[in-house]
């Protein structure tokens, strides 16, 4: 079980049955004891998230952006798209969703602290979250329900808040007739519902996604995880064939919706010519702003 | 022997009225550091220009047996700098050219005031295929002062101590005269500080400004590559360490070992960070590297017991900074300005007895603890710190965080280490530990060297 | 500001706060002049520590010392703690206490004294404030534009041409302003840096009344001190008006092709002001200007934008000049170092830089070969060569 599982949540996504596969793996990972990652990994990961009473919060309103605990949010939530709820975002460890231990055969820490999570949302007065990462939206819709753990608030999606802010600007709109790859993470996969809204929000910006092999069901994900838990083999092999094949069919961009595929891969894809973007700038592209999350120019200095 | 203001208008004619103080600022500044050694403050602080200007001090200090302490930036932490029975202190900043470059021979030579921070500069605008071994200190720390007390650099891994990468010297001795050290003592070349000649370098290297002042220095320069990355590994288990450590150097690929180990931020609680940092002029090249490297640590990785961090470049970039500010940020994290740390050169297996020392201690004194080690001369020994940081404003701290870093440093002794760059304490433990003719020879040299007792009294005094 | 005394302990004295980015050099201005650390920021934060703990008594030299920083936030920009943005206001902060105690130095208190009585740093008469104007129309509520002129345009001769030139360009662009003339406050940016927050405050209420009375809601300075203070401080009190700096404003109709120029040929370098560059983020607008001058080639100096190596001028030292007399006062510096470049113009965007940078360039011998003008004066003479 170890060796063949890669924790890429695709079983999730493709049982019909709603039996949530995946999560009963990751149980069975943790009652025997399997590492599926060299074990100091699994206890940073354990320790980086752990909840310490500090609540970092902006104005929090009944509708409010949730960070998780990716400090690039900060430079994405910016601009027209954000008007009027900018400043109502949590952040941190206190609201951090937890379903990154998946990959670790964690669910006892998630089971653990989760619930706790979910109480934080709901005493800020959070009727509904917005959630600027699907892992934390695939916690509340897919993860939290199998466990259990009530929700009591709405999540949404941030790709449904950015569609119906592209509509409200839909005047601002200029099409920008490009062709992108688009990069489907790991945890889209728990929620399988939300992927129509990518084309949708193409749709509207005049976008092109490019047919390629790898992508919707078919999708790699950024591998990193890989190089973790199995060296970087593997995840050299994935990444290269994913980024092969955005180049093969002609994308000029590659559209990200993780800030961690953002790690793994901005880097690696425009060394093939292709420019990293994430899904919000691209948003902004089309309305006449600039991409605020860049690749910093000082990469390896000497 | 002459009254103060006289000394003080002796000074003048030397260096100029702008660059001789007596003032109280000056004399406070200069009587500390930003270590917990107690401060004592000079009679004079001084900026000479030229080699000639200090030979005219120490003669003049000669004649009126008052004490001379050259400094550099004074980042020891270990008070190094602090002249333990006044008199004048020598600020070489100054003496700030970079003299030649050599880029067949490899070396630089510079003026005792330059700093590694400028030279980096120099290096990356003028001769951007050589560089020379950092240290993690500020880059206000000079050249000089940081070979004089055996620095390590981001090149300790390869080529050991930064001292061992001095290529010759110019000296003042204590008695005024100026002379040279190594190959540049018979040719015009600097690319030897001993071999083939007799090596007496040693006389200077490591006594900390008591057997003369260093003007100039020869300095050796290795190849820069085009691109540099970090490969973070995490370990759980200390015992597992040093033969890390040693299959990182077995590659013969790693350019510097560094481990960290902390109890906050929290994601560092609990493992070692082990970061070995590679250098390549293709990615070819940085990728056959990474391989090796896997390839050393993979039985680990199997057994689950060593993990690799993925982390982009933006994550890297503190990393490969250089020098890191992430070790002058320590200070803060009482934010209290302060931090000290013992580090003794030692043998890599001490490591696992070293780091349960550390957690002893720090929870017994109830201090702020870190831990950087790294290795030296592909595996020959580890510069292992005790790091202690302290609140300046509470006094009670700072008292505990001494008490922590003398169990430290008497437990790095009692196990076999050296006490790197001791404080004055720190070197009477040395000595009392030390060979009895060792110290014989020591004396000798000292009363031969400097006879009038005037250069940086108070440190290595052998009774 | 009072604050400073519970935490100013947390200086390391690591010495960052010497380089700029690339540690090519000193960049702190007094450090590079004096050399002593005491005269580095972090010398500066341990004296004041000491004083506060009794360990050292005020002198002169140590009011020497915390005076001759220029506040040109060098520091601020390299200091890697958590609390470098905080490192002005310590400094500032102890200049208030001093000047609470009456212990400041003579030229500082002189300073003082010509503001309180003169409204202005030369003790020139409050009548000549508007020698300079040759008529420039006076602020009336429909122009769109207050133009803030401040001191040093009003009073120091390099700084009445740039104000002169200014006001005829924006005339042949049409825009809408007027100017106070004679009744015309001190902005206070550097009775503020120097510690005199009384005196401050007074000048502060004095200049924000008086654009509440004329119903100002858009004013252009002339000079990146008075931008500084209008825009990042005057706010506290409510005032309810856009401050931009000239450079913004010519920037924006330069872009849209609103000025005719006269091509020239010339090799220019600019130099960053300190409250335009570290403390406002102001870096291309100027440089935009200028790259848009016909023939104009734009050289940068190795040290430039966040890195800029401030002229000595500020914290008053345009006047109490407690950085001169030595070649290694740092305008002096920065003349050099613009003339290595090849440029045979310094552009500047400040009346402080441009009246320290003028006497440094005469000061090296570099008349005829470098020439320091202000981007509205280089503008003034292309405009007046059809």
């Amino acid at each position: 079980m170890r060796t063949l599982l890669f924790t890429c949540y695709a079983c999730e996504e493709y049982c019909p049955f709603g039996n949530h596969p995946f999560y009963l793996i990751v149980e069975r990972q943790e009652e025997k004891g399997i590492l599926p990652a060299p074990r100091p990994i699994i206890t940073m990961w354990i320790n980086q998230c752990q909840p310490i009473g500090r609540f970092m919060v902006g104005k929090v309103a009944e509708r409010t952006l949730s960070y998780c605990f990716l400090a690039q949010f900060n430079t994405l939530v910016k601009g027209k798209l954000f008007d009027g709820i900018a400043s109502s975002s949590i952040f941190g460890q206190e609201f951090f969703c937890n379903a990154v231990y998946l990959h670790y055969a964690k669910a006892s820490v998630i089971k653990g602290r989760l619930p706790k999570i979910v109480e934080n949302v709901k005493n800020q007065g959070i009727k509904e979250l917005v959630c600027l990462h699907d892992e934390c939206y695939g916690t509340f819709t897919s993860l939290a329900p199998a466990y259990g753990i009530d929700v009591p608030f709405k999540p949404i999606h941030y790709y449904e808040f950015l569609y119906d802010r592209l509509k409200a600007l839909n005047d601002e709109i200029k099409p920008l007739n490009v062709k992108v790859a688009y990069q489907r993470n790991c945890s889209a996969r728990l929620c399988p519902e939300i992927d129509h809204y990518v084309d949708d929000i193409f749709g509207l910006l005049g976008v092109e996604r490019v047919k390629r092999e790898y992508d919707r069901e078919n999708a790699l994900c950024c591998a990193e995880i890989f190089r973790m838990a199995k060296g970087p083999a593997l995840a050299d092999d994935i990444q290269k064939r994913n980024i092969d094949d955005m180049v093969k069919f002609g994308a000029k961009y590659c559209v990200l919706n993780c800030p961690a595929c953002w790690d793994s891969l901005a880097h690696k894809v425009v060394r093939q010519g292709i420019k990293p973007i994430h899904m919000i700038d691209l948003c902004r592209l089309a309305i006449g702003e600039e991409q605020a999350l860049n690749l910093s120019e000082s990469v390896a200095e000497v | 022997m002459m009254t103060t203001s006289t000394l003080y208008d002796s000074l003048v004619k030397i260096v100029g009225k702008d660059f001789v103080s007596n003032q109280k600022e000056e004399r406070y500044f200069y009587g500390r550091d930003g270590g917990l050694m107690p401060p004592h403050e000079p009679d004079f602080v001084v900026m000479p220009k030229t080699a000639e200007e200090v030979q005219e001090i120490v003669k003049l200090a000669n004649n009126e047996k008052v004490p001379l302490v050259p400094k550099g930036s004074g980042l020891a932490l270990t008070g190094l700098v602090i002249p333990q029975r006044g008199g004048v202190v020598l600020d070489m900043k100054r003496m700030d050219r970079i003299l030649e470059v050599n880029e067949k021979a490899r070396y630089v030579v510079v003026e005792a005031g330059v700093t590694h921070g400028v030279l980096k500069s120099y290096l990356q605008k003028h001769h951007p295929r050589l560089r020379h071994s950092l240290p993690d200190s500020p880059p206000v720390a000079t050249i000089v002062a940081n070979a004089v007390i055996h620095g390590q650099g981001r090149l300790s891994q390869q080529h050991g101590f930064n001292s061992d990468m001095v290529s010759g010297l110019e000296v003042v001795l204590p008695t005024g005269e100026l002379c040279r050290i190594g190959s540049c003592s018979v040719s015009s070349y600097w690319f030897s500080k001993g071999p083939p000649l007799p090596d007496l370098s040693g006389l200077f290297l490591g006594w900390f400004g008591t057997t003369g002042i260093i003007t100039r220095l020869g300095l050796k320069l290795y190849p820069c590559k085009k691109m540099r990355d970090v490969m973070v590994f995490l370990a759980d288990r200390a015992e597992l360490v040093p033969d890390i450590m040693l299959r990182l150097s077995h590659t013969e690929m790693v350019e510097d070992v560094i481990i960290s180990a902390q109890p906050l931020p929290l994601r560092f609680k609990g493992t070692f960070w082990i970061m070995a940092y590679i250098t390549g002029d293709s990615d070819e090249e940085l990728e056959f590297k990474r391989k090796m490297i896997w390839g050393a640590l993979w039985e680990y990785f199997e057994s689950r017991d060593v993990g690799l961090l993925s982390t982009s470049p933006q994550m890297k970039a503190p990393l490969l900074s250089m020098p890191s500010k992430d070790t002058a940020k320590f200070a803060d994290v009482a934010k209290g300005g302060g931090f000290q740390y013992a580090g003794p050169i030692t043998p890599i297996e001490k490591f696992p007895a070293f780091i349960r020392k550390l957690e002893e201690v720090a929870t017994k004194y109830n201090v702020f603890y870190a831990s950087t080690t790294r290795l030296i001369g592909a595996g020959h020994c580890m510069m292992f710190s005790f790091s202690f940081s302290f609140n300046r404003a509470n006094t009670d701290e700072m008292a505990r965080a001494k008490k922590a870093l003398d169990e430290c440093s008497k437990f790095a002794l009692e196990e076999g280490g050296v006490l790197w760059k001791a404080d004055i304490y720190e070197q009477k433990l040395l000595m009392d530990k030390m060979d009895p003719n060792t110290l014989v020879l020591m004396k000798k040299l000292k009363q031969l060297l400097d006879p009038n007792g005037i250069m940086n009294p108070g440190n290595w005094e052998v009774r | 500001m009072q604050e400073y005394a519970s935490q100013i302990h947390r200086c390391f004295r690591c010495g960052y706060c010497k380089f700029p980015t690339d540690y090519s050099s000193f960049n702190c201005p007094s450090y590079k002049r004096f050399k002593f650390d005491s005269y580095s920021t972090g010398g500066r934060l341990w004296l004041i520590y000491a004083w506060l703990k009794g360990e050292i008594e005020w002198s002169e030299h140590f009011a020497e010392i915390l005076y001759t920083c220029t506040t040109c936030k060098n520091c601020t920009e390299q200091c890697p703690m958590r609390f470098a943005p905080d490192i002005v206001d310590w400094i500032v902060g102890a200049r208030s206490d001093m000047v609470e105690k009456g212990k400041i130095p003579t030229r500082v208190a002189r300073f003082f004294e010509a503001v309180y009585g003169y409204g202005n740093p030369f003790k020139q008469l409050r009548g000549d404030r508007a020698a300079w104007a040759n008529g420039t129309k006076k602020y009336a509520p429909e122009d769109e534009y207050l133009l803030y002129v401040g001191c040093l345009g009003s009073y120091d001769e390099n700084g009445q041409k740039m104000a002169r030139c200014l006001v005829d360009i924006l005339n042949a662009l049409g825009v809408s302003f007027g100017i106070l003339g004679e009744e015309e406050e001190c902005c206070g940016n550097e009775i503020y840096m120097l510690g005199e927050t009384g005196l401050f405050q007074n000048l502060m209420e004095k200049n924000s009344q008086k654009f509440k009375e004329l119903g100002v809601s858009k004013v252009i300075t002339l000079c990146p001190h008075g931008y500084n203070t209008m825009k990042n401080v005057y706010p506290t009190l409510g005032g309810n008006f856009e401050v931009y700096h000239y450079t913004q404003i010519l920037n924006d109709l330069m872009q849209k092709n609103k000025l005719k120029l006269s091509p020239a040929k010339a090799k220019i370098t600019y130099q960053d002001p300190c409250f335009l560059g570290r403390y406002n983020n102001i870096y291309e607008e100027p440089r935009q200007i200028l790259q848009s001058i016909p023939g104009i080639k734009l050289v940068e100096m190795e040290r430039n934008r966040r890195d800029a190596f401030c002229c000595g001028g500020g914290s008053g030292n345009f006047v109490t000049d407690l950085l001169a007399g030595s070649v290694d006062s740092p305008a002096r510096v920065r003349a050099r170092e613009a003339y290595e470049t090849g440029a045979d113009t310094l552009a500047v965007a400040c009346p402080s830089c441009l009246t320290m940078l003028t006497d440094a360039a005469k000061a090296e011998n570099l008349d005829g070969k470098l020439a320091v003008k202000d981007i509205s004066q280089i503008l003034k003479e292309l405009l007046s060569v059809k």
